[in-house]
């Protein structure tokens, strides 16, 4: 009698539960968008797929993690807008050395942290000391980007010593020129943050994070949610929404079926596939994100015949780019002709592609000695990035079209750990890969990408082995140069050489679209992929 | 009984032991270099070096297996590589969202499955029964990541009458104590929390119960069917008592030890294994956790969350052992 008491007990909560429940999920959603009409509160929920890692900017190198930490904290300089050029942000202005090591930074005055300690000259010298040394006691792990950016930690590090050298102003001695400094001060990591707080929290800065951004931080749910309030006193402009949440929602589809169903108001990682259904929807805008990235198909110049220039520039002909992007990339991709992105300053926009023509790069190998072409090896990526979401299918198509010329490529895979740990033993022949950019710096992609600095065998970032003695002295003169105009006519210039030379195929620059309601307005995507959102607003 | 239990606990050790290693060769059994791995593309080899020193790549396996035990028995599985979080304190989050999916869910599986099996026992071959096990045919065969989106789509989207995915509406405060939001919500008498927690978990936990429910109504079908055909059964009908007191107190109660069996099994599954569920409704719990830290090759995660997975079944399955006795006191405790 007990036992059947506590089942009937069971079933009519539950049954209870499903009526309250039932009836007041709709009306309870002060959230809900209805088209044309803005919303009830002045809040915007982002919906995205992974959630961030830490909060602690210095501490993290992922793009989920930057896409918050950037709106609630300030870099010495920032990017523009909507390109990777610098502009002023806590600091007002700087000056370089004439010998270009020394970097002296004027700071804004009068700006507070989030809980209302003063930002000046000091607290940024904790903060660059935190980033250059490793086991720094205000550290929760490293600064990783400081160790790519700057060579190493101190005192490997390209950065020796920084000071106040007033109360508002400090300086940056640097062991030689080195030209993508300021660019690299401009990224997400190297933002400041409130020493108070970083005694306070220790190692728990990184769920308690304190700047100086336009929102203050409120609570961070792991795997759920993180919620951000305006900051009323932020120096520069004023966010226009009161709240911004970031939800994890990590299926593509059920992303866009929360945004349909009104729950979140802006979305990025949208499955090629819901494309169309976005633009055709009326509630909805979708956003292109600037490329910052590059898809490649690099020739190995050890490997004969690859080695010829003539055959590599027969291969940039008989491969059909649109048509790869076409099927694969859902049409969200551009064709590349530079291993630049061309959202980057120092994009050289004169040099014209090489055409896809079968016919020319026949006759082209013929000419190079080979008409009845060769054999040789196409490796695909095994794991997918934005740049190519599908790099089996990427081969297969260029294997089909390597074959009209006569090429025969047969098609190669490993898992990732060994494909690279081969690449960078220069095993392949051809090999399709990949870069995102950090900094928005030319020097980023092409000297990592193409110097032979970096052709070392068991350690490449330059998997085509290319070694121009022309290009590797552009792009040391562009390290050195601190003035933005001649570097970049550096890089254009090393571009030439580059698109004449071919150790490449450039495949592709992709765009992340993102689906946003129509009445969020004043959302400006940043190719870096992060970007502050207090000019958005929702009403 | 207590002996009983002590000697079940005893047989879990080989049980640990075993898993511990598997759990701990899934880093050296992937192909390649595990320090590659995790650092992608982008590593230098200075990075490379560093990482293999920091995880102890370098040494012998027998003392890298060494060392993961004794940290282990002392409750240190490492730190998340990306996070930097102990192991042990990220499950902590992961565990109770993932706790209370798992009751619901299993509260409707037990619920709905045991009600079709025994209705469907009574009634073989009738109207219900095809019906029933036809759906529990389905509710098996049916992939969960389409069926929550269906779910989504016609609750969430179209009919507007439960929240698409999450735990809690944004704009709902609930102050936490245990993490289990509907329990927690109840413990401070906020009714609203209450409702909008208990809103968000309704869809998931559809979604979830659906294998579980099926194998349940099955196995309490045939279960059911083998106990009804016992003489004392034809016993209990010839001396005329009244049908339910035949079918729940002498049948069923008889019948439900197999079922135990499978409730067991799949409490334990869905500890671990509601990855698709989790992702689909972006409920942030243990299934969802594993599945991004194994995408993201963070090794400490994937080793203490299985090895913690692991220990949580064989507890279960260790209480079941335990219940067996109440349920048949014929089960000898030695």
């Amino acid at each position: 009698m007990k036992k059947r008491f506590i089942l009937f007990c069971t079933v009519a909560l539950m049954a209870i539960a499903m009526l309250v429940t039932g009836c007041g999920g709709s009306s309870d959603n002060a959230n809900e968008g209805t088209p044309g009409a803005g919303k009830a509160e002045n809040i915007l929920v982002w919906g995205r797929g992974g959630d961030s890692v830490g909060l602690d900017p210095s501490m993290i190198t992922d793009g989920e993690s930057g896409k918050v930490t950037i709106n609630v904290f300030d870099t010495l300089v920032e990017y523009e807008p909507d390109n990777t050029a610098v502009q002023a942000a806590l600091a007002t202005d700087w000056e370089v050395s004439e010998d270009g090591t020394v970097w002296t930074f004027n700071l804004r005055e009068g700006v507070k942290f989030h809980d209302g300690t003063d930002f000046n000259a000091e607290a940024v010298v904790i903060n660059v000391e935190r980033w250059m040394n490793k086991d720094h006691p205000l550290n929760n792990g490293e600064c990783k980007y400081w160790s790519y950016m700057f060579n190493g930690y101190a005192p490997d590090s390209i950065v020796t010593k920084v000071e106040a050298t007033g109360d508002y102003q400090v300086q940056f001695s640097l062991k030689e020129p080195f030209a993508p400094f300021i660019q690299n001060l401009a990224m997400f990591p190297f933002a400041i943050a409130s020493p108070a707080a970083l005694e306070e929290y220790g190692s728990d800065f990184f769920k308690n994070p304190v700047g100086t951004g336009p929102f203050k931080f409120v609570e961070w749910i792991q795997d759920d949610k993180v919620t951000l309030v305006k900051n009323e006193e932020y120096w520069g402009e004023v966010a226009k929404i009161d709240t911004l949440v970031f939800r994890s929602i990590p299926d593509n589809s059920a992303r866009f079926l929360e945004l349909q169903a009104g729950t979140i108001d802006m979305m990025d990682g949208v499955n090629p596939d819901d494309v169309a259904a976005a633009k055709a929807n009326e509630q909805f805008q979708m956003i292109l994100r600037p490329s910052m990235n590059v898809g490649y198909l690099a020739l190995n110049t050890e490997k004969e015949p690859l080695g010829n220039k003539q055959v590599r520039q027969a291969i940039n002909m008989a491969i059909n780019k649109q048509a790869i992007i076409d099927a694969f990339f859902a049409g969200l991709a551009k064709p590349a002709k530079n291993p630049l992105p061309p959202s980057l300053w120092g994009y050289n926009d004169d040099i014209v592609p090489y055409e896809y023509n079968p016919e020319q790069a026949k006759a082209l190998l013929a000419e190079a000695g080979y008409p009845d072409g060769f054999k040789t090896t196409v490796w695909a990526m095994p794991v997918p990035r934005p740049y190519m979401p599908q790099g089996q299918k990427v081969a297969e198509a260029i294997q089909a079209d390597l074959a009209a010329v006569g090429i025969e490529a047969e098609i190669v895979s490993y898992e990732w750990g060994i494909y690279l740990e081969k690449a960078e033993n220069g095993e392949h022949d051809m090999i399709l890969l990949g870069w995102t950019g950090d900094n928005g710096d030319p020097d980023n992609f092409i000297y990592a990408l193409l110097d032979k600095d970096n052709a070392v065998k068991g350690s490449s970032n330059n998997y085509a082995f290319y070694k121009s003695d022309q290009v590797h002295d552009l792009l040391i003169k562009a390290q050195r140069e601190m003035d933005q105009d001649k570097r970049s006519d550096l890089y254009k210039q090393a571009q030439v050489i580059i698109h004449e030379d071919a150790p490449w195929v450039p495949l592709d620059h992709s765009t992340d679209p993102l689906v946003l309601m129509k009445y969020v307005k004043g959302y400006m995507p940043h190719p870096t992929g992060i970007e502050k959102v207090n000019t958005v607003s929702v009403q | 009984m207590l002996s009983y239990i002590i000697k079940r606990i005893l047989m879990i050790i080989p049980v640990i032991i075993g898993v511990s290693i598997l759990s701990f060769l899934l880093i050296h059994l992937v192909p390649g270099d595990p320090a590659r791995m995790m650092l992608g593309e982008r590593a230098t080899p200075k990075q490379l070096v560093e990482l293999r020193e920091t995880l102890g790549l370098n040494d012998p396996l027998y003392v890298q297996y060494g060392r993961f035990v004794e940290k282990a028995v002392q409750g240190d599985l490492g730190s998340s590589v990306r996070s930097k979080m102990p192991v042990f304190e990220e499950m902590g989050n992961k565990l109770p969202a993932t706790l209370e999916l798992t009751l619901f869910a299993l509260t409707i599986a037990v619920l709905l499955g045991g009600l079709a099996g025994v209705v469907s026992a009574v009634k073989p071959y009738s109207i219900f029964d095809n019906l029933s096990m036809g759906l529990a045919l389905f509710g098996v065969s049916i992939p969960v990541f389409w069926l929550g989106l269906m779910l989504i789509w016609i609750f969430g989207v179209h009919l507007h009458m439960l929240p698409p995915s999450g735990r809690l509406t944004v704009g709902v405060e609930l102050q936490t104590i245990t993490n289990l939001y509907i329990l927690d919500s109840l413990l401070t008498g906020n009714w609203k929390a209450f409702k909008d927690a208990l809103s968000h978990i309704i869809m998931p936990a559809v979604a979830l119960s659906t294998i579980p429910m099926a194998m349940i109504a099955r196995v309490t079908r045939s279960s059911m069917l083998e106990v009804l055909g016992q003489d004392y059964i034809r016993t209990a009908w010839a001396k005329g008592l009244p049908g339910r007191l035949v079918i729940f107190r002498h049948a069923f109660k008889n019948a439900f030890l197999p079922v135990l069996t499978v409730i067991g099994l799949q409490f334990g599954y869905l500890l671990g294994g509601a990855v698709m569920t989790e992702e689909i409704f972006s409920w942030p719990g243990v299934g969802r956790w594993l599945f991004v830290a194994i995408s993201a090759r963070d090794f400490p995660i994937v080793q203490g969350g299985i090895l913690m997975v692991a220990l949580l079944f064989v507890t279960i399955n260790l209480i079941v052992d335990i219940l067996y006795t109440y349920v048949d006191p014929r089960i000898r405790l030695d």
